[in-house]
């Protein structure tokens, strides 16, 4: 006798997934039956190799134990750790105490590993700078001289639990914001937000830039350091909660969540800091940027991503960040290996005098944010930053957010967006997904000048390279013996 | 001499991202060296002055007033320039352009979407069919798989699959269905009703749904289950599976099974399950004259007769006579080129042909039929839109144009008396194929051409409407015939006709 699912089809109204051909989906709402068209592309790009590596590892017995199979097993576990991960922003201290192992003539940069040569410009700009900063040089010619001869040690902040923006450097005597993850009990490191216009994340070094890093060091930092001790810690997954809400996307857009930050810490820092011009200093200066949130944000999402490193069997990815020559990718099933590829270019809007012929290629670990769901996977949340690309409308800012839901494990279902009748930000990137439907990561960034020193000319998103997915995909499907 | 000219609003508050916006508009127009729209902070106001776009004007504004600034190659494109600017911000166009519109990439999505979703319809390229065929009834969809060139094998392997979930696969290579009401591909506006088709072609279903949609009776569902379900190696898993589905359904009272003739083995289960409905069966099986059939059931050798069987053997064009209107043709051309776009139409022309003892050849031979290659000299039907024309081409029913150097080929070729066309209407196929036709002939056909014998399945709801489609083609001095196997007798009618 005929089973239920058919009779189904035959008794109930008819609701169509046209796969193909769009006019056969145009004649179905003419006549008003429920149609969605797909956006059909081949899969894998019609690589025919990486499709059949895809349908092995859908089906492949070592991927498969009993009902449930290994790598959707693994894959929800990478997401509860990212979803139950507690992030609290508890100290700011200077780097070396945070990241003992960091010392003289070592810098930690943005991105998977590079080398001086392979640098570019304000990169190299702040690696300068930072040297005069650290005393290691007494200007930069000297600096630039120290570096091509290599007396300086060159790592990624994502080897030392730490993240930066842009340039991303980080050195012994910055000072770091400190971010606990309560529920696993690791720590993520971030340097503070320098501000707007001409700043070393940029690759910016002149006097006015160490300047202010001096102001960081001597004075803010003690003084945020001190009040975040006092105050037992700011937790901060409900404060990014309610900074969607108020149309923060965390990457390009961070002025609500400065906002609430600010509020959280005046009176802790009232009441540590006698000095009342100091007090205003410090006040002014989280006030006076909008992005000050942005390394917080940072510092919280490797918090919350590291948790989800080396699960065996798992094709979430735990990292993704740039240092300006190329991109990579960190996997939790494939543990530490970088898969890189030469970083894009950003399509977006530039400042008055400035245009993509200025631009650098995309730069910054900041895409840690996009890691966790945040940036432009939660775009719909944030319609103002849509309008750095296409036409600028709301609805594009909700199609970017839907777009990368395609390429994720599931939502935050804490991190919502009103827009989009509350629906969680999408979360946990799934290479087999960004391979097979040949949709990469889009990142919300901000474009710097490729020389060094001039700053940031623009703003806008730039796409994660496909390629890393791809050398991504074989490794891990070699590791599960798929080939 | 480049100018520069400020202007500034003061107490105008605008998203920095929509000025940005403004600013690019503006410093693309013509003559226009750069522009900025800007809040007057102190950090715009560097930027704007290392772009060398500040005046006095500008300079003296706060962080709270909008700075309208450009710089033009003269005084009167910069005032140009800035009416537009003034009229952005007067009448913001952000509201004014289309919704951004999504598509979902993956089924996943799809069905977040629309979970009530119960259907895949799949025409991408072949070989990409199964797979996503395959992807659909792991979410539990059933699917109807419009494309063709799929692996036999693939298809067997996965209507198994199909079946041990209670999924239904219509096709491959299935371009017909009508599921509660809805046609799906290529199909036509027909009534509901209480006759339920089984038919692995999709013109044999079309023809046979519009004739009776013309003898005033009603279609309950017509399932398609694709050319090769009854192969052996696919063993008719769909077609047994949509005959039980029939079989159960309160609407459908009887039931036409139609397909190309099956092997014995599928034939057998077909016959058993028949034999345990309690429904009645119209069965054509194109190609075979005789079978023994269970009590229940009947044969109709063309589409027209499964038609008139499904409706008590009422004639569904009691008025119409093949000689009618018929003008003799010269002896030298008794030849008829058949040009079929539906390759049941075709077949069923073949059988129309061999029971009037006419010798034939066909690309898509039925049993008994040699191919093209095999013989010379004999009336010619081609279906074309069998895979070999149809790899890397949209279907003749699509676009009948992938038919047009074939008729004006037929049209002048030596012996040729009459060239026998179907023209299939309804939705998903071309929107006007007698029109095409006839702006075909006008410039294609010379005093010496063959006559054209033409029929239309369709129906009068269809969107292209028969009625309109025949006196289009009647005004070009097309011959009509009410039906395929109609027009099929009146070809062999025209030829046999003395002079």
């Amino acid at each position: 006798m005929t089973s239920s699912p058919i009779k189904k089809l035959l008794e109930e109204p008819l609701q169509v997934i046209n796969i193909g051909l769009e006019s056969f989906a145009q004649e179905l709402e003419a006549q008003q039956t429920g149609v969605i068209q797909m956006e059909w592309v081949p899969p894998a790009g019609g690589d025919p190799v990486l499709a059949s590596l895809l349908s092995k590892l859908a089906s492949h017995p070592q991927a498969t134990t009993g009902d449930v199979d290994l790598i959707t097993a693994a894959n929800e576990e990478a997401l509860q750790r990212m979803l139950t991960g507690e992030p609290v922003l508890v100290d700011v201290v200077p780097a070396n105490e945070a990241i003992p192992s960091l010392s003289k003539h070592m810098i930690l940069h943005a991105g998977p590993p590079i080398t001086w040569e392979r640098m570019c410009g304000p990169m190299r700009g702040a690696v300068c700078g930072v040297a005069v900063f650290e005393g290691w040089a007494p200007d930069l010619t000297t600096a630039e001289s120290m570096a091509t001869d290599g007396e300086f040690v060159f790592q990624p902040n994502h080897h030392f639990d730490a993240v930066g923006p842009m340039t991303g450097l980080t050195t012994m005597c910055q000072p770091v914001m400190v971010v606990e993850n309560r529920t696993f009990g690791n720590r993520a490191y971030c340097t503070i937000n320098e501000g707007l216009g001409k700043v070393m994340r940029f690759g910016a070094n002149d006097q006015e830039v160490l300047q202010r890093l001096g102001w960081i060091r001597e004075v803010f930092g003690p003084a945020m350091g001190t009040a975040l001790r006092r105050s037992k810690g700011i937790p901060l997954r409900a404060l990014v909660a309610r900074g969607l809400t108020m149309g923060d996307e965390m990457h390009q857009r961070n002025v609500a969540c400065s906002s609430l930050m600010l509020r959280e810490l005046a009176p802790a820092l009232a009441g540590n800091v006698a000095d009342s011009s100091t007090l205003a200093e410090v006040l002014a200066f989280i006030a006076g940027n909008d992005q000050f949130f942005l390394n917080i944000a940072m510092a919280m999402g490797k918090a919350i991503a590291d948790p989800a490193r080396n699960i065996k069997g798992s094709s979430v990815v735990t990292a993704m960040s740039r240092n300006g020559t190329d991109f990579g990718i960190r996997v939790s099933g494939t543990g530490d290996a970088w898969f890189t590829a030469p970083v894009e270019m950003p399509e977006g809007l530039y400042f008055p005098g400035f245009s993509a012929e200025d631009a650098n290629p995309d730069m910054g670990d900041s895409t840690i944010v996009e890691t966790i769901g945040l940036g432009c996977f939660a775009m719909g949340a944030a319609p103002a930053v849509a309008g750095f690309v296409g036409a600028g409308a709301a609805s594009e800012a909700a199609v970017f957010t839907r777009r990368m839901a395609e390429i994720t494990v599931g939502r935050n279902p804490e991190w919502t967006i009103p827009g989009l009748d509350y629906v969680g930000v999408p979360t946990g990137i799934d290479i087999r997904l960004v391979v097979e439907t040949n949709e990469v990561p889009h990142i919300n960034t901000g474009i710097a000048h490729k020389q060094p020193g001039v700053g940031q000319v623009g703003a806008g998103v730039v796409r994660a390279p496909m390629a890393c997915f791809h050398q991504a995909l074989r490794m891990f499907a070699q590791n599960l013996g798929v080939v | 001499m480049a100018v520069v000219v400020n202007e500034v609003r003061r107490g105008l508050y605008l998203d920095s991202v929509a000025l940005m916006r403004y600013s690019r508009t503006i410093a693309a127009m013509d003559g226009v060296v750069d522009a900025a729209l800007m809040m007057g902070t102190p950090a715009n106001k560097e930027i704007m002055a290392d772009a060398r776009l500040l005046d006095k004007e500008g300079e003296a504004t706060g962080g709270g007033d909008l700075v309208i600034c450009i710089r033009a190659d003269n005084a009167g494109t910069a005032e140009a320039a800035l009416e537009r600017a003034i009229r952005l911000l007067d009448k913001s166009d952000l509201g004014s352009h289309n919704q951004a519109t999504w598509h979902p990439r993956s089924l996943r999505s799809a069905l977040e979407f629309a979970p009530d979703s119960k259907l895949a319809l799949i025409s991408v390229p072949g070989w990409f069919a199964a797979a996503e065929a395959r992807k659909a009834i792991r979410h539990g969809l059933h699917v109807m798989i419009f494309s063709d060139n799929v692996d036999i094998l693939e298809e067997a392997e996965l209507k198994q699959q199909a079946k041990n979930l209670g999924r239904l696969v219509m096709g491959p290579d299935c371009g017909t269905a009508i599921i509660n009401g809805v046609p799906l591909a290529f199909a036509n506006a027909v009534p509901r009703g209480d006759i339920g088709i089984v038919g692995a072609s999709g013109t044999g279903i079309q023809e046979v749904s519009c004739l009776l949609a013309r003898s005033g009776r009603g279609i309950s569902h017509a399932i398609g289950v694709g050319g090769r379900d009854l192969d052996e190696r696919v063993g008719g898993i769909s077609t047994l599976m949509a005959v039980d589905a029939l079989d159960t359904d309160a609407q459908t009272k009887h039931i036409i099974i139609i397909s190309k003739p099956p092997p014995p083995s599928v034939a057998n289960m077909m016959m058993e399950k028949i034999a345990s409905s309690d429904k009645e069966f119209t069965v054509c099986f194109l190609g075979v004259g005789e079978l023994l059939l269970p009590d229940n059931a009947r044969l109709a050798t063309t589409l027209k007769q499964a038609a008139e069987a499904a409706l008590g053997y009422d004639e569904v064009s009691p008025t119409f006579d093949p000689l009618s209107g018929v003008e003799p043709v010269p002896k030298n051309r008794k030849r008829v080129r058949g040009l079929f776009s539906g390759g049941t139409l075709c077949a069923e022309a073949q059988v129309v042909f061999r029971a009037a003892g006419e010798d034939i050849a066909s690309n898509a031979p039925i049993e008994g039929t040699p191919t093209i290659t095999e013989a010379n000299d004999v009336h010619c039907l081609l279906d074309l839109g069998d895979d070999q024309y149809t790899q890397g081409k949209p279907h003749p029913m699509i676009d009948p144009s992938v038919r047009d150097d074939a008729i004006i080929q037929a049209l002048n070729e030596k012996g040729v008396g009459v060239v026998l066309l179907d023209l299939v209407i309804g939705f998903g196929v071309h929107e006007d194929p007698a029109g095409h036709l006839a702006t075909l002939l006008a410039r294609a056909r010379t005093g010496e051409n063959p006559g054209l014998i033409v029929s239309v399945t369709g129906t009068d709801a269809d969107p292209q409407d028969r009625a309109a489609q025949i006196r289009t083609l009647e005004a070009c001095g097309i011959h009509v015939a009410p039906s395929n196997a109609d027009a099929a007798a009146m070809a062999v009618s025209t030829i046999r006709t003395k002079c």
